[in-house]
């Protein structure tokens, strides 16, 4: 098997400050309906990679976050 | 979904209508004890989902336990069409005066049951109907109440049986109806029925089909009877091949791609949806393809299903290119397709560009989907370009003809 | 004009707060002259908002605020609740029943049609996009959301009838890029038995003076076409009517159900070929592929216009 990159499509960028808070972190979770954003052990943003290429470009989070922090990145353009 | 005949004859039995003491046997020793238990001469039946069996040597006449154990031995090693059976069943030889047909099955015009009842029994019902219409009665049932005696009654003489047979055979077939009902059935057939020398009336075979949509509310019935969800009673088993595009199908609950059915062609079809595939289909054959396989996609699947499903097509052995086409979309997004389908290729080490002849699928999300497609080079083509142009394309292009 | 709708037709949607449903609510409000969805009923959810409409517990309820009667019902809930949301919306008034919902026993959907019968009232599906009036109103999923819907829709005189939801659209869309409208194209479902048949749909587009001929997607299985081919046979229709025919390849098939839960070969008269030469004994024209549907359309329509 080929080992190709997990997300061939989407990239999300986040925003360093913004994904260190847990308040922030909650939102983007609730927010996304293909489950790209998850919370770490400590409330902090993870981004789960396997999920990026799902996105169907809603731009929920980009509505839940602070304006500009995040970035929703289209790989083949 | 098709019962065994030993099945529907349970169904008929708990639900009162008289058979003989039959035993469902899977080997020649268990068969020999079932004649003795019922003494004298003796049926036995192979159990197969098959019509002919008749004329495949498949029902077998014995006159002592030892020959009953015999002949299920031969049974049970017999293929008839194709299947092999399930076990066979022991029945005792009935002395018959007078064979008769009760059947219950759906009008979809008048969208209500439809009771069948003929005077001439153990043949084939269509055959009776064509030869001696005089000799089948019919009669429609509400939906909206229970099936009544009277409707039975009316039906069994419109074929002239009148007296003690129109007495005994009207709860016979008025019960039937009340299973067909109770049971979501499609088809509830006894045939024949017969009535003995002895004056009594039994069911000597009983086949019913029950509809797949009504499986999920008869899970009582189909667990007491030992049919579990795995077996889908379709017309033929279904392949390793189309296994695995049920496993891809359920990996997640959303949308359709599945419904894989297996075919020996090397132009593998990512196609869809319901219409949209048989149309594809013909088309694809209708210009010399010859297709791998049969599938749908619909109602918006995952990145992650769509590609499942183009893996399983582009591995499937002596696939050499596959097609992506659908009808115009609405629910399902172009682009989440094209994701699906190219990520197939890559994470297989393939060319997108090479192993998808042709990319048709137009409708919602068809800009950013074409956006995708430009970006790994595949040909794609929108809603301009005909299904059946599409699926000559694809041909051509699997064929050499078209560089 | 059209057949079953127009924009003064009202209408509720049952199972409003599914996911699905909400997309569909969203659609019929924004396509054409906007859809009057006047409420929707989800039990337990009175009070809520879906796009500005208003969420009721009961059809009676949606009835009682409407202030009058509601003329249609689109039914999106789970195949087991189906039945009930049906009943109540014919025993609370509603004449025209949408039913998106798949996978529904037959059973019900025929207890659902002798009710609706009984009633006056009629119903759509089961397993089917609802029906549209190009530029003017939708009920049901038909054509997705309103700018792609307008893309394929375009309003003229060909009456379409399709028991594949996706080819309704695609058909429309191939006659509206060949320069020919239709008056109101209907999805009416792939299942074994349904509410509304071609023969059933017939005498609306015949008494719709706009409508001037008929388009329609067939398959294997049932007696539809038979049923069609005998009443075309039997009324002297003013239509003429363009078939298409697809999953011939499943008469080699039988015992197998694809595309649709309808769609088996069960029997010789199941088969592609046995209702192509049905359809085409009755004066029906039958196209090889989707492409030739407008051709002949404007022949047949041309024909009449000729004679």
């Amino acid at each position: 098997m080929n080992t190709v990159a997990e997300n061939l499509f989407i990239d999300v960028k986040v925003d360093a400050a913004v994904a260190a808070d847990p308040a922030v972190a909650k939102k983007l979770v609730e927010a996304c309906p293909v489950d790209i954003f998850a919370a770490k052990d400590d409330g902090t943003l993870d981004i789960v990679t396997k999920n990026l290429d799902e996105c169907v470009l809603c731009n929920l989070c980009v509505d839940a976050a602070p304006a500009g922090t995040v970035d929703v990145i289209k790989l083949y353009e | 979904m098709r019962f065994f005949e030993y099945e529907s004859r349970e169904i008929v039995k708990r639900e009162g209508i008289p058979v003989t003491d039959f035993g469902f046997v899977t080997s020649a020793d268990e068969a020999r004890e079932v004649a003795e238990r019922i003494g004298g001469p003796t049926v036995i039946k192979s159990q197969v989902l098959t019509g002919g069996r008749m004329k495949a040597g498949g029902v077998q006449f014995a006159d002592t336990p030892e020959e009953a154990a015999k002949h299920a031995e031969d049974i049970l090693k017999l293929e008839i069409n194709g299947h092999m059976p399930r076990g066979v069943l022991v029945d005792p030889k009935a002395a018959v005066k007078q064979e008769y047909y009760a059947g219950v099955v759906w009008d979809g015009i008048r969208k209500k049951p439809v009771m069948l009842f003929s005077d001439m029994g153990g043949i084939d019902i269509e055959e009776v109907a064509e030869k001696h219409p005089d000799h089948v009665g019919r009669g429609h049932l509400s939906n909206l109440m229970d099936p009544p005696e009277f409707r039975a009654k009316e039906v069994i003489a419109q074929t002239g049986v009148t007296g003690r047979q129109l007495q005994r055979l009207t709860p016979i077939l008025a019960q039937l109806a009340r299973v067909f009902v109770k049971y979501d059935m499609t088809l509830a057939e006894i045939n024949p029925l017969v009535e003995l020398e002895d004056g009594t009336f039994v069911a000597l075979d009983a086949h019913m089909d029950m509809e797949n949509e009504a499986r999920p509310r008869q899970k009582a019935i189909l667990k007491d009877l030992g049919v579990g969800d795995e077996e889908t009673r379709e017309a033929r088993e279904a392949t390793p091949f189309e296994i695995a595009g049920e496993e891809v199908d359920a990996m997640d609950h959303r949308g359709v791609a599945g419904n894989v059915t297996e075919f020996d062609g090397n132009l593998g079809l990512v196609i869809g949806a319901g219409g949209g595939s048989l149309t594809l289909f013909d088309a694809v054959r209708k210009y010399g393809g010859e297709p791998a396989n049969y599938c749908e996609i619909g109602g918006n699947p995952s990145v992650a299903k769509a590609c499942g499903l183009a893996k399983l097509v582009l591995s499937k052995p002596g696939v050499d290119k596959i097609a992506v086409m659908m009808s115009i979309v609405s629910n399902t997004r172009v682009d989440i397709v094209a994701r699906g389908v190219i990520k197939a290729c890559l994470e297989l080490g393939f060319d997108p560009a090479e192993k998808i002849a042709i990319f048709r699928i137009p409708g919602a999300w068809e800009d950013e989907g074409y956006k995708i497609l430009e970006k790994y080079g595949v040909e794609y083509c929108d809603r301009s370009v005909s299904m059946h142009e599409a699926a000559k394309r694809a041909v051509e292009k699997i064929q050499g003809v078209a560089a | 004009m059209s057949i079953l709708l127009n924009e003064n037709t009202t209408f509720i949607v049952q199972g409003i707060t599914g996911r699905e449903a909400v997309n569909l609510t969203k659609e019929c409000l924004e396509y054409g002259k906007g859809a009057k969805v006047v409420g929707g009923v989800t039990p337990g959810r009175k009070g809520r908002e879906v796009h500005g409409v208003p969420v009721f517990d009961t059809v009676a309820q949606a009835v009682e605020h409407h202030g009058g009667p509601i003329d249609g019902s689109v039914v999106t809930v789970p195949p087991a609740f189906t039945k009930d949301a049906v009943f109540e919306a014919i025993e609370n008034g509603i004449k025209l029943i949408v039913i998106v919902t798949e996978r529904i026993p037959r059973a019900d959907v025929a207890q659902m049609v002798e009710l609706a019968d009984r009633h006056g009232a009629r119903i759509i599906g089961p397993n089917c996009l609802g029906a549209i009036v190009p530029d003017v109103i939708k009920m049901g999923g038909i054509g997705g959301p309103a700018k792609d819907a307008a893309k394929a829709y375009s309003p003229g005189f060909v009456g379409v009838m399709s028991r594949s939801g996706g080819m309704t659209t695609e058909i429309s869309s191939t006659l509206t890029a060949a320069g020919l409208g239709q008056s109101t194209a209907v999805s009416i479902g792939g299942d074994a038995i349904i509410g509304s048949t071609y023969t059933e749909l017939m005498p609306l587009f015949e008494a719709d003076e706009e409508t001037q001929a008929i388009v329609i997607y067939t398959e294997p299985g049932g007696r539809m076409e038979a049923e069609l081919a005998n009443w075309v046979t039997e009324n002297n229709s003013r239509l003429p009517i363009v078939a298409f025919m697809a999953g011939k390849f499943m008469d080699e098939m039988p015992g197998m159900s694809f595309g649709h839960a309808g769609t088996i070969v069960e029997g010789k008269a199941d088969t592609a070929t046995e209702k192509i030469a049905r359809l085409r004994e009755a004066g029906i024209a039958v196209a090889e592929e989707i492409a030739e549907i407008p051709g002949l359309v404007k022949e047949l329509v041309g024909e009449k216009v000729a004679s």
